[in-house]
Formats: structure tokens, sequence, C-alpha cells
């Protein structure tokens, strides 16, 4: 694992950022300025608490307090392309223990949602696509139907995982835990007007930003601001 | 005394045994519990990770129809439960998001106004039912039962411990014991079980599960009892693993126990659901950890 406080690793120089960190920090700027206590990424310690606290950090290739100091010292880029921000259970013991009153688990949720809108993810961990399953559900249903998110999910993503899953599958089934059709509820279309709608909101402001953002990055190449 | 009832997408697939229960328990105590009507997904942790408007516009869709009802609304779910009330949380701390929820609501005729509190199942039993009222309907001792009681993430942080310590909540254990079952000292109380790492995660979310479970049967609990329909078949799923070397313990739903000291069936609350048999001999009850289960054995959960 690189470490962060090594230079190599880092910035072309110490304390000089590349110009595609720039605008990515920007991006991320407004982006976390939203969430109340955004801004207070900037008050962290680095006591580690977070760390401490968290009961997946054992399997992230960067620690919580390793990702909140790369983004102090520049590295977005690396910071999107890491496992961590996708590792998160959401399980918050992070934002409601530090000191620093630091909103972690929704600064990771930014950082996804950054890191979806323009294509960066880790290496052989596709974790983003349960979540895009997810929404494809709620916008289809109204309700999560968990057995086609899954099969959505495995499809796209290991095929042969769902092997491993036939045994706990046909024991959900007898024990009657998987409904064979999904729910749809009534109000799909006005659901979908809601949902249309508030795509708007999240577009924009940053889409506008964005578009610059991406062109300047070169992200749009590979195909990341969908 | 009524309640809006909003399921969430779990209890009506693989947390179906806590519908059940849930209704059982109110029907036992006399409390009305009316299911929103066409309510649709919370949105959970995974839409939010996608897009953010959006995310909250579909949750405040459940709030804006629960607001009518003119209830407390009630959300077992600890992911509904949470994401409901930060949906509330953050519309009333940020009035440009408020208005942007709002027009987008307004595209179905709704508005969203943030006035419906939305609480947890066991927090309204302790605190509008009272443990003296429930301990005085019971009709069936669940004095064999040893719980280990889990209460996971959502439902005490961050927007779920406001009755109580979020690192060492003691509800269940309170109710549990004025129905007098033993609860036994159990320090994970609160740790996470991995959630939805069990689909992107395997390997980590198992490794949370079984450090749950043993702790359980280390302290020498016959069930581990759960709030929430994740933890419950992340727990459970683990039952079906180990190619029969590790102990079987049945993963119950808090209101399933609290179900059957008041007199529900185990039909009622579902029991037949759960991978692990748990025998039941009215009018005692008699919970038995490390029995075989029923279905499939082996292979990966």
């Amino acid at each position: 694992m690189k470490t962060v406080a090594d230079p190599r690793s880092g910035p072309p120089a110490p304390g000089v950022l590349t110009k595609s960190e720039k605008e990515l920090r920007k991006a991320f700027l407004s982006e976390t300025n939203r969430i109340p206590g955004g801004g207070r990424v900037d008050q962290c310690i680095q006591c580690g608490t977070c760390t401490a606290s968290c009961p997946v950090s054992y399997a992230m290739d960067y620690t919580p307090r390793q990702l909140i100091a790369m983004f102090r010292a520049g590295g977005l880029e690396e910071l999107l392309a890491s496992r961590t921000i996708w590792v998160c259970a959401s399980c918050y013991q992070c934002t409601t223990r530090c000191p620093a009153e630091i909103q972690i688990t929704d600064l990771f949720y930014a950082f996804r949602r950054i890191a979806i809108d323009r294509g960066i993810f880790p290496k052989r961990f596709p974790s983003h696509v349960f979540s895009e399953s997810f929404v494809a559900q709620v916008k289809k249903y109204g309700r999560n139907y968990e057995t086609g998110m899954l099969l959505r999910y495995f499809l796209r993503t290991k095929p042969f995982g769902l092997l491993g899953w036939s045994h706990a599958g046909v024991a959900l089934v007898r024990r009657g835990r998987i409904p064979i059709l999904p729910e749809k509820i009534e109000g799909i279309d006005g659901l979908r007007r809601i949902i249309a709608k508030a795509e708007s909101f999240d577009l924009p402001q940053e889409s506008a930003e964005r578009q610059k953002v991406t062109d300047a990055v070169g992200y749009g190449a590979i195909g990341g601001a969908a | 005394m009524t309640y809006t009832y909003y399921p969430g997408c779990s209890l009506h697939a693989t947390g179906v045994a806590y519908d059940k229960s849930t209704k059982a328990v109110f029907e036992k105590l006399g409390v009305g519990l009316q299911e929103l009507e066409d309510w649709n997904c919370c949105g959970a942790t995974s839409y939010t990770s996608v897009k953010k408007t959006v995310a909250y516009a579909i949750s405040a869709r459940n709030l804006a129809l629960a607001e009518k009802t003119g209830h407390d609304v009630i959300a077992p779910c600890s992911a509904c439960f949470y994401v409901l009330n930060k949906t509330k949380t953050r519309m009333t701390e940020q009035p440009e998001l408020r208005e942007q929820v709002n027009a987008s609501l307004a595209e179905a005729g709704l508005e969203a106004k943030m006035t419906v509190p939305v609480r947890k199942p066991l927090e309204v039993l302790i605190n509008d039912i009272g443990l003296d009222t429930i301990a005085s309907l019971q009709t069936h001792s669940i004095s064999d039962f040893r719980p280990a009681c889990y209460y996971g993430c959502q439902i005490v942080r961050p927007y779920g411990a406001i009755d109580e310590d979020p690192e060492n909540p003691v509800s269940m254990e309170r109710l549990f014991e004025a129905l007098g079952a033993e609860c036994v000292d159990y320090p994970p109380k609160v740790r996470c079980c991995g959630g939805m790492l069990i689909a992107t995660f395997e390997e980590v979310a198992t490794q949370l599960c079984e450090d749950l479970v043993d702790w359980a049967v280390e302290r020498g609990a016959n069930c581990i009892v759960t709030v929430c329909p994740l933890c419950q078949a992340n727990l459970d799923l683990l039952n079906l693993s180990g190619n029969g070397t590790r102990t079987k313990i049945p993963i119950l739903y808090f209101t399933q126990l609290i179900g059957l000291a008041l007199g529900s069936s185990p039909e009622e609350v579902g029991l037949e659901h759960g991978l692990v048999p748990v025998n039941v001999e009215a009018p005692r009850l008699v919970a038995e950890a490390g029995t075989a289960p029923a279905t499939a054995r082996g292979g990966a959960a």
C-alpha cells in the first residue's frame, strides 16, 4: 500500500497540485459544502477515532483517517479510485464519535456520487453496480425488489457468484422469504415525475460546473459523465 | 391509539416475519397500525450513493403521504427509520434542499412539511405503551429464552438514540426482563453486521456476522434478538454456512419474542420463516440453540 505521506505517490512536487486535482477539488468542495458540516473536514485533527471505530477499516485500502488526510493533501483521484468509499457499510460509528464533528459517512456518499459521475472506480471492485441496481429497481417499481436487484447486480459483476448463493436462495424460498413477483406502487407515474424533477436539481449546479471540469480533466473520454 | 405503519421493502420479502410479528404485537396490545397507502422505497443508503436530491425526494414522498394521515409513523426497518429521519433533519436544516424536494414532490401534487414523527417500534412500545402495560398483558412465559439483544447500527445512529445511550442501548433488555427472559451481557450490541456488504464484499460481512454470533454463543445466549431485517437476514444466513461446524442459533425479531409472551401463536409471529427452528411448547416456551436446520445445509451463505 502506498502511504499518503510518500511524496512519490502524491502530486508532482510537494505542495503543488496537478491541474486535474485542482478541478476535482473544486467540484468536490461544491458538493461537500452542501452537506451540513461538510466544511468541517478541515477541522480534522487526524486522531484516528474514525479508523479505530470502523468495523471494516481492516478491509479498506486506505483507512478513513488516511482518506481525510489524502483529501487535504490533494489526492482526490486516488481517493475516488479507492475501495474505501465503497467498503463503508454506513454504520455511522465514525460520524457519531468524531470529536471534530465531521460527517464522515455522508462525506463518503459524496465521494461515491462524484466517483459514479466521473466513472472512477477501484479495480476489480464494482460495488457501485449494487447501488445502481438498487436505483434501477426503485425507478421501475417504486419499491426495491430484492430478488431483481441481486440478480442484476450479480449478473453484471460476478455471475458465478450466484452459484454460491443458490443454497441460501433455496432456503429463503422454502421459508417464504422471497416473493416471486415484484410489488409495483400505484403512484409509479407520479414517483417517476418526482424523480425526473429531482434529478434536474442534481444535475445543473454540478453539471454546469462538471461539464467544464470533465473536459478539463479529460474524463469525458472515458465515459464518466453519464 | 393508532400509528401509520411504514413496513419498507424488506418486510414484504426477507423480513416477512418482522411484518407479521409487529402486527401481531400491536394487535395484542390493542393499538392500531394502518399501513401507509402506496408507500414507496425509502431509498436506503444505495440511492444516496448515486443521486442526492432524488434520494431525499423519494424518501420525502413517504413523509408527505404520512403527514396526511395525522398519525406518528412507525418504521420497523432500521434503514427506513434512519433514512426517513435523515430526510426530515436535512430538509429542516437546509431550506434550499427543502425547496428543491418540495418542487419535485409538487410534480405528483404532494408537499412534505416535515411535521410527522418517524419512530421505531421498540421506542413506541416502551414510551407510549409502557413496560408495565405490556407485562400486565403477558400470558406465556418466555423465561427459557436467553437472548443476546442486538441493536446494530442505524436504529441507534445517528438519529435513533435520542432516548438512550447510542453506545449502550438497553431498551430491549428492559423489555425482555420485564417479561421474565434473562438477557445475556452482549458487548457488541451496536456493532455493524456489514449490511449490504453481504452482496458486495461477502468475506467482510461474513466475518462481522461470525463475530456477532460467536460472541453471543460464548456468552451463553440461546437466541439473538434483532430489530432490523438486514441484521436478521445476514445473521440467519450464517446458520447455513460452515458445513455443520458452526453453532446454529435462532435469530429472532424482538417483536417475535414479545408476541410469544403476549400469547400469539408461532405462526402469527412468523417463526417458520427463520432458518433455525425454535421449539415452542405452550404454555411454556422453550428455545433450543444448536438444533439442525430443517432445510438446506452447507454451502456459502
